[in-house]
């Protein structure tokens, strides 16, 4: 068997291969991903949910909770434990997630989001122009 | 055990149907078991109404006094200029209602008028806007939903009263960010935003901004319950209403 352009070939396919693997070779010998470390708030244990409900599913959450509040008129949240909390992003979550740069912005950064809450809820820290 | 064809099928039946019951199982066990309700608190109502008692709030200073309180309660900015934003604001007769005349008494003829959303029994903007972020709540009033506003604008056509204000630029721009009222949110470039009748206070129990600062000369109340003191009032006084030959059905109230 003869490859034909065999040079050519084999060139081009260790320069694919090069450039393919950068990124490896890029971030070989750092450290491995780790969760971003959360400022907790001080005076509260539990969230309305469990720490990886919340984690996972917040944003579902919070579209429920915005439906809910706005067009079922239906402001009270009783969570899967029976408590009670007000459904509000700025007096409940924020409450106690007093500072949105070191709770969302954290994974957000991380995972590349950009959700639009803040273009209207104003942030716990308050706003600067 | 026979490998038979009919063995392998009733075996593969079987396991599919057990993975079916299951992924279900799981699945119901991971919902949680939250639910939603209203507040205890929360005023509530068939069809909320305001009167507006023109002989006591009917010049720019007292109407200026509900609109600080409106403004403020929902960080409304003031813009200068006609890209202006307003939930509720003073005009004349003649803007405020269609009928002109040229030998109006005097005290009429300068007296101001304190215009918001008419909160309608069958509002047009609602029948125009194609994302539904303007809807009819149980309660008759009119509330937005800013994250499904695409800013096309329709109900502002729609609306025959001007009750509808556009965001042209971003409004963080014009508010004092040092004042903002931080329970409620401001909204952003590209979204129509209006008088919501106070829902975030009612569902707390409170009644509107403007009601509260306006030492009774404006009246806020269900009108489908004879008893109430909307309805009290409307017996009491001679009220007119804008535009009612548009058939919107308007649940705002003036005595003339």
């Amino acid at each position: 068997m003869k490859l034909y352009n065999g040079g050519k070939i084999i060139t081009g396919l260790v320069i694919f291969l090069g450039l393919f693997l950068t990124p490896l070779a890029y971030n070989a010998g750092k450290a491995a991903y780790s969760q971003p470390k959360l400022k907790m708030p001080v005076n509260e244990k539990e969230c309305v949910e469990s720490k990886d409900f919340m984690r996972t599913k917040h944003m579902q959450l919070l579209n429920e909770w915005r439906d809910s509040a706005l067009r079922n008129g239906k402001r009270v949240y009783v969570n899967s434990k029976g408590k009670e909390f007000e459904i509000s992003l700025q007096n409940t979550c924020m409450k106690c997630h007093t500072n949105k740069a070191e709770f969302c912005d954290k994974c957000h950064l991380d995972a590349s989001v950009t959700p639009y809450c803040w273009d209207c809820h104003i942030q716990p820290e308050g706003l600067k122009k | 055990m026979n490998h038979t064809r009919r063995n392998f099928l009733k075996f593969a039946g079987l396991t599919a149907a057990g993975l079916c019951v299951a992924s279900a199982g799981s699945v119901m066990a991971a919902a949680t078991a939250a639910t939603e309700k209203a507040s205890e608190k929360a005023l509530q109502a068939k069809r909320w109404a305001m009167v507006i008692d023109t002989k006591r709030v009917g010049t720019k200073e007292t109407i200026d006094v509900l609109a600080k309180a409106c403004h403020a309660a929902h960080n409304v900015p003031d813009i200068p200029g006609r890209q202006n934003v307003k939930w509720i604001w003073a005009a004349g007769f003649d803007e405020a209602f269609d009928q002109p005349n040229n030998f109006m008494d005097e005290s009429l003829e300068k007296r101001e008028f304190a215009l918001l959303c008419n909160h309608c029994a069958s509002p047009s903007c609602v029948r125009v806007c194609p994302t539904q972020a303007t809807y009819q709540r149980p309660d008759g009033i009119v509330a937005m939903d800013y994250h499904r506003c695409i800013g096309c604008r329709y109900c502002m056509a729609a609306c025959p009263y001007g009750s509808r204000s556009f965001n042209f630029m971003e409004p963080r721009l014009h508010l004092d960010l040092a004042k903002l009222n931080k329970e409620f949110p401001t909204r952003m470039r590209g979204v129509v935003e209006k008088c919501n009748f106070c829902v975030e206070r009612l569902a707390k129990g409170k009644i509107p901004a403007c009601v509260e600062v306006s030492q009774g000369a404006l009246v806020f109340g269900d009108l489908s319950d004879p008893a109430s003191e909307v309805r009290k009032v409307l017996r009491e006084h001679y009220t007119i209403r804008r535009k009612p030959a548009l058939g919107t059905e308007p649940s705002v109230y003036y005595i003339i």
